[in-house]
Formats: C-alpha cells, structure tokens, sequence
C-alpha cells in the first residue's frame, strides 16, 4: 500500500458503464520525507477523502476488494485515511 | 489509474482473434495535476469511443478485462473514461472545453501563428 495526499479529483462523465457513480480522486504519492514523490496517480475513493488529507491506497487486484469495487475495471483504490504518522524520533501530521 | 493523452490511433489486421473489434489507441500519459506529457506512451484498448486529442481515464493491469467489453481478452490497459474537467488544490487544471490551465497560452499562441 502507498501512502499519498489527495490533492484534486478527476469528472468523467462518459465512461465504463461499470464505473456508474465511482468518485475519483487526484493522489500525489509521497515518499519517506512525506514529501511528493513521481507524479500524479488517479484512484477511486471508497472511503469519502477530502483534499489535503492523507490516504493510503490498494493497487491491482486488491484495489478491487476495496467497499462496492468487485468486478469493477479499477487498478488503485483509497481505503484508508490516515489520522497520525509516527516516524522514529519525530511525529508528523 | 492515470490520465492520458489519446495521440492517435494504432491500425492491426493481423492480430488475436479475441481484440478484433477493439479500438487500440496510442495514448501519452499526463500529469493529472498539469497535463505535461510524462513521455511514456502506451497502446490502449477502448470501448467508449474516445478520439483523437481527448484527455482520458486509463486503468491498468487485470483491471482492463473488468468490463463486459474486454472480459478474457488479451487487454492490460483501458480507457475507462473521457474526462470532463481535473480540479488540484482547489483549482479547475482542466475543463474538456477548455483544455489544461497550464496549457491555455502555449495553445493561444500556437492557434495564433498558424
């Protein structure tokens, strides 16, 4: 799982009739300094993230065990928002 | 999942039976967040009629035989959808209409020359 920021979402009216009513989030992944790392991915959210905060994603087929993903053309899902991050020595948001 | 690009489309006469039928188009992966092109450049299968120039929704992997369309074909990556507009930070980055925010000058001044 990768822990990321939820920084935007994406609105795509036509798509797989199989993602009917599917929200889609703008996730900057980040890497051990919390900081942003590669560029941006594209992941449903099951769990209602909001801008800012800070996620935790399921890709390939575990995205597809996510709430109400089974059998749906997803790669990368939101499960889980994170309230706390404790690194050695030093705690951050 | 990730925001692409459709650059063109690629033509095959002689290919598996189970993709005839299948549109495959060649897509350059974006930013989401400022619709740079990454320079990677994948073939991608769609079943809902994305065109040349559209920005989409690609997902990946097992995920593309997920629909009634590519269910047990040689598929790995799909256009899920046509996106309509892309907001970060609280910003519109793009609107179908109009295009990446990012991308609005360069484009202004490309129409304007030609």
């Amino acid at each position: 799982m990768v822990l990321a920021e939820v920084t935007g979402l994406v609105v795509a009216t036509p798509k797989a009739g199989e993602l009917e009513g599917v929200r889609f989030a703008v996730l900057q992944p980040l890497g051990a300094d919390l900081r942003a790392r590669g560029g941006p991915v594209v992941a449903v959210d099951t769990v209602g993230a909001a801008e800012g905060q800070r996620v935790f994603t399921a890709a390939a087929g575990s995205a597809r065990l996510a709430s109400g993903m089974r059998g749906r053309p997803v790669d990368l899902a939101v499960v889980g928002i994170v309230d706390e991050i404790a690194l050695a020595k030093r705690s951050v948001a | 999942m990730n925001v692409g690009r459709v650059v063109g489309r690629a033509v095959s006469t002689q290919k598996d039976d189970k993709l005839v039928g299948t549109t495959l188009l060649l897509v350059e992966d974006l930013d989401a967040a400022t619709g740079a092109g990454t320079g990677e450049v994948a073939i991608v299968a769609d079943t809902i009629g994305a065109g040349a120039g559209d920005v989409v929704l690609v997902t990946h992997g097992s995920a593309a035989r997920f629909t009634e369309a590519t269910k047990d074909r040689p598929v790995d990556a799909l256009v899920v959808g046509i996106v309509d507009a892309i907001r970060v930070s609280g910003a519109d980055t793009f609107s179908r209409q109009r295009g990446f925010a990012s991308g609005r000058t360069r484009r202004a001044a490309r129409v304007k020359s030609t």
